[in-house]
């Protein structure tokens, strides 16, 4: 209590908006209540159907069967639930509520300019010894960016699960752990200390846990759950032992009280934090060799996928990492090595994306190599450039998903209506969606050229502010100066620069092609389907056209000098009292570009991305499509694309395989049923039937072996008396 | 005199033990025990020579538990005997619990 009072009155957002900044996070964790009892109040056992049988059994997206004419079709089986009614008001509205406080915040600390942290303590959490942990929320510039993005983008999505998901009979729940994310994503951006940061980290990966395994009842999705919950595991590892280090070197896990001056500028402690941290980083954000698990969390729903697997919970490794700038601004090798692996997941995940057919797999390929691009960005200490990307990242990829959805909602209602159970998620199954949804289709269209980086759309902006920065870095950095497996930094960054725009390259075909074989060319999708094929109702399109607003503008929100179309670079201007520090640390002896080198690496960036679109644009033939069923495998390294490089089929062979062999052979028969069952808990009970046995043999019930007995007894207590 | 006493008490004494010990017939068991007894009673005897009379009246008591202990040692054996039809200690293990 009193510390609070203490570090309220230091601080000058006292007495504005901002002390209600607990609220923004208890807004939606009390939506989460409401609606979990409200999922509890409903009849699961009332019968509906299980959501898996209406589906073919694969991993596909089991999208319900809704809209507005569905409720009186003759065979629609799966009811609404009882209580789809108040879910609906209720799980965007807390989440509405959160946002409108998060602007208030946000004006507020505009208004008082205040530069320092805005810190909460609300009780002593762990007063262990040395470690003095507070339960306490810290607000600051970078907390406050990501908190309107997660209120903002996820108010627009919560409000497009109304209408995606209305009819599910697991509705409620739906809401439910959606509103449980956003709390603990809220708690991880609000987090004033590492553990406080880890609960929310945690928490994400729970609440995506149970929202891939949503529809729990195909296989599929339940492993693909599981999946994605194991390997953020290995992740979450790392971040452990990270704190650990950070604590017992620095005897504090606070953010505001880290002094990193402390840790040896570029030695092996520091190197070595960082690089735990960024396992963690590479778990919770889907980079090599972690990746893996974010393309089956498709599985889930597709606003989740927006929500969680693309706009928020998977950049928590981005922001942990701008977090920790005053840390990785200080340990060159390990910054290096996140650029490096983020530029490999660039571009390795960008080719998978080249080639796959499921429209989700696409953007979820999209979405690893992007998250890729970030890490670039924070790995060459461009932090606000990272997260610069983050924000318009979110504003695009949440509209792609959103867009897919609403393809695979309008496909799947189309199907519905002939009774077919073709993949409603399989673009060969799609083509010339044009024509029945135009609203999607332009929306589309706008985060395609958002994400592939034409100009003036955000992610031109974005993607150009991290390309431009790693090329700036590789001349007069402390990147430039130090080495990485022994090649010169310079080298390496040059080599990421390049492999940044090969990237870019690739995701302006894939991303072209995934806009040409879903709504350019001819239908595909059979004649009986066609007619039932329309828009998404208002609820879905309004939002996708707010964020289709967004993906165009978002770019002004941090606009570099070259182009002063308006305000210079306010997003940078805004972060620097958190990250500031950090990127000048690495830029110290920086050397200006002449306008003129900054024109051409923009004129190198637009002609790529254009030459993508314009490759794919001109090779591609959306005309000799057949649909999925009457589909050739795909031969030669096109096959080994839409295989994933096999990866999947290494990683169980090297890991899971043997991991398996291992804990069946050894860890099972071995130690449990061997070591443990078979010495400690039936020895132990062997010897005390064995004790039992001896005593039991001294019973004869024969009086002359008791008179024996006594006789000895007698003679030992006399001869021990007589020779003592 | 008093070494002699306690020494043949100490004989009497062990005589009685290694009958218990040995012997099977529960009658010569018994006696063996009365023996012991004895053994003990002619050692309060000798040691009343020197510590008072109070060695004199406990054998006495030794005597009367005796009897008793014969009476109802007797009557059990009657009974062992009408039941099991031997006194022959080796086949008599009802003393298991």
């Amino acid at each position: 209590m009193l510390s609070s009072q203490i570090a309220a009155a230091t601080a000058p957002l006292d007495g504005t908006v901002a002390r209600w900044v607990w609220l923004v996070p208890v807004l939606p964790l009390a939506g989460f209540v409401i609606n979990g009892l409200l999922s509890l109040g409903g009849a699961y056992h009332a019968g509906p159907p299980d959501p898996g049988l209406a589906h073919s059994g694969e991993a596909e997206d089991a999208v319900s069967h809704g809209g507005g004419d569905a409720a009186a079709h003759a065979s629609h089986a799966v009811p609404r639930h009882r209580f789809a009614g108040i879910v609906s008001v209720v799980g965007p509205a807390v989440l509405l509520l959160a946002f409108a406080l998060t602007v208030a915040i946000w004006a507020a600390m505009v208004q008082s300019g205040s530069t320092a942290p805005y810190v909460q303590v609300y009780f002593p959490w762990m007063p262990v010894g040395d470690l003095h942990l507070d339960a306490a929320f810290q607000l600051d510039q970078l907390a406050i960016v990501m908190m309107l993005v997660i209120t903002g983008v996820g108010s627009l999505i919560h409000v497009f699960s109304v209408g995606y998901m209305r009819d599910d009979p697991g509705y409620p729940r739906y809401f439910a752990y959606l509103n449980l994310f956003v709390f603990f994503m809220l708690v991880l951006v609000l987090g004033a200390n590492y553990p406080i940061l880890f609960i929310g980290w945690e928490g994400v990966g729970l609440c995506s846990y149970l929202l891939i395994g949503f529809w729990f009842s195909d296989k599929a999705n339940a492993d693909a759950g599981k999946k994605a919950f194991i390997v953020n595991r290995i992740g979450d590892f790392g971040f452990l032992i990270a704190m650990f280090l950070i604590f017992v070197n620095l005897k504090t896990l606070d953010l505001t009280a880290i002094d990193a001056s402390q840790l040896v500028e570029g030695g092996p402690l520091v190197t070595t934090i960082c690089l735990f941290l960024f396992l963690g980083c590479a778990g919770k954000s889907a980079q090599i060799p972690l990746y893996i698990w974010l393309p089956d969390a498709m599985a889930g729903p597709t606003p989740v996928s927006a929500l969680i697997h693309a706009a928020t919970m998977v950049t928590a490794g981005v922001y942990l990492i701008a977090r920790s700038n005053a840390l990785f601004s200080i340990a060159p090798a390990a910054s290096l090595t996140v650029a490096v692996v983020g530029g490999l997941t660039a571009i390795f995940a960008a080719s998978i994306g080249l080639k796959q057919w499921d429209i989700k797999k696409v953007l979820a390929y999209s979405t690893v190599s992007q998250l890729g691009y970030m890490f670039v960005g924070v790995g060459v200490g461009a932090y606000a450039a990272g997260i610069f990307h983050l924000v318009t990242h979110a504003f695009f990829k949440a509209l792609l998903f959103l867009g897919a959805g609403s393809v695979i909602y309008a496909m799947h209602e189309a199907y519905h209506h002939s009774g077919s159970h073709d993949d409603a998620q399989d673009m060969r199954n799609m083509g010339g969606l044009r024509a029945f949804m135009p609203v999607t289709w332009v929306v589309m269209w706008v985060a395609t050229l958002a994400i592939a980086g034409i100009p003036p759309f955000a992610g031109f902006f974005s993607k150009d502010d991290i390309l431009g920065s790693v090329f700036a870095r590789a001349q007069g950095s402390t990147l430039a100066d130090a080495t990485w497996l022994g090649i010169p930094g310079s080298a390496v960054l040059y080599a990421v620069y390049g492999i940044g725009l090969v990237a870019a390259f690739m995701t302006a075909i894939y991303m072209t092609r995934m806009m040409l074989y879903t709504f350019h060319g001819p239908n595909r999708t059979g004649e009986r389907e066609r007619t039932h094929l329309r828009e998404a109702p208002w609820i879905m399109t309004g939002p996708l056209v707010v964020l289709a607003a967004l993906s165009a503008a978002g770019g002004w929100l941090n606009l570099p000098s070259i182009i002063p179309a308006g305000p210079v670079g306010l997003l940078e201007g805004w972060l620097d009292p958190v990250v500031g520090a950090g990127t000048r640390r690495v830029t110290a002896q920086a050397v200006e570009f002449p306008a003129s080198t900054e024109w051409v690496l923009i004129a190198v960036a637009v002609a790529v991305a254009a030459g993508g679109i314009a490759l794919a644009w001109s090779r591609l033939r959306p005309e000799s499509l057949v649909p999925k069923n009457a589909s050739a495998a795909a031969e030669g390294f096109a096959g080994v694309l839409e295989h994933k490089y096999y990866v999947d089929e290494i990683y169980d062979a090297a890991i899971v395989h043997p991991t398996v062999e291992i804990s069946r052979g050894l860890l099972w028969r071995g130690i449990d049923a061997g070591l443990i069952d078979g010495l400690v808990v039936n020895g132990s009970a062997y010897l005390a039937r064995l004790t039992g046995w001896i005593g039991s043999q001294l019973q004869t019930g024969r009086v002359g072996t008791y008179a024996w007995v006594l006789v000895f007894g007698v003679l030992a207590v006399l001869g021990a008396f007589t020779l003592k | 005199m008093l070494a002699e006493s306690l020494f043949f008490s100490a004989v009497l004494f062990t005589i009685g033990v290694v009958g218990v010990l040995t012997r099977r017939n529960a009658i010569i068991v018994f006696m063996c025990v009365e023996l012991m007894l004895n053994a003990v009673n002619l050692t309060f005897i000798a040691f009343a020579q020197i510590y008072g009379v109070a060695g004199q009246i406990f054998v006495f008591f030794v005597m009367t538990v005796a009897a008793a202990e014969a009476a109802v040692g007797l009557a059990i054996i009657i009974a062992l005997f009408r039941h099991r039809h031997t006194v022959n200690l080796q086949d008599i293990n009802v003393l298991k619990g």
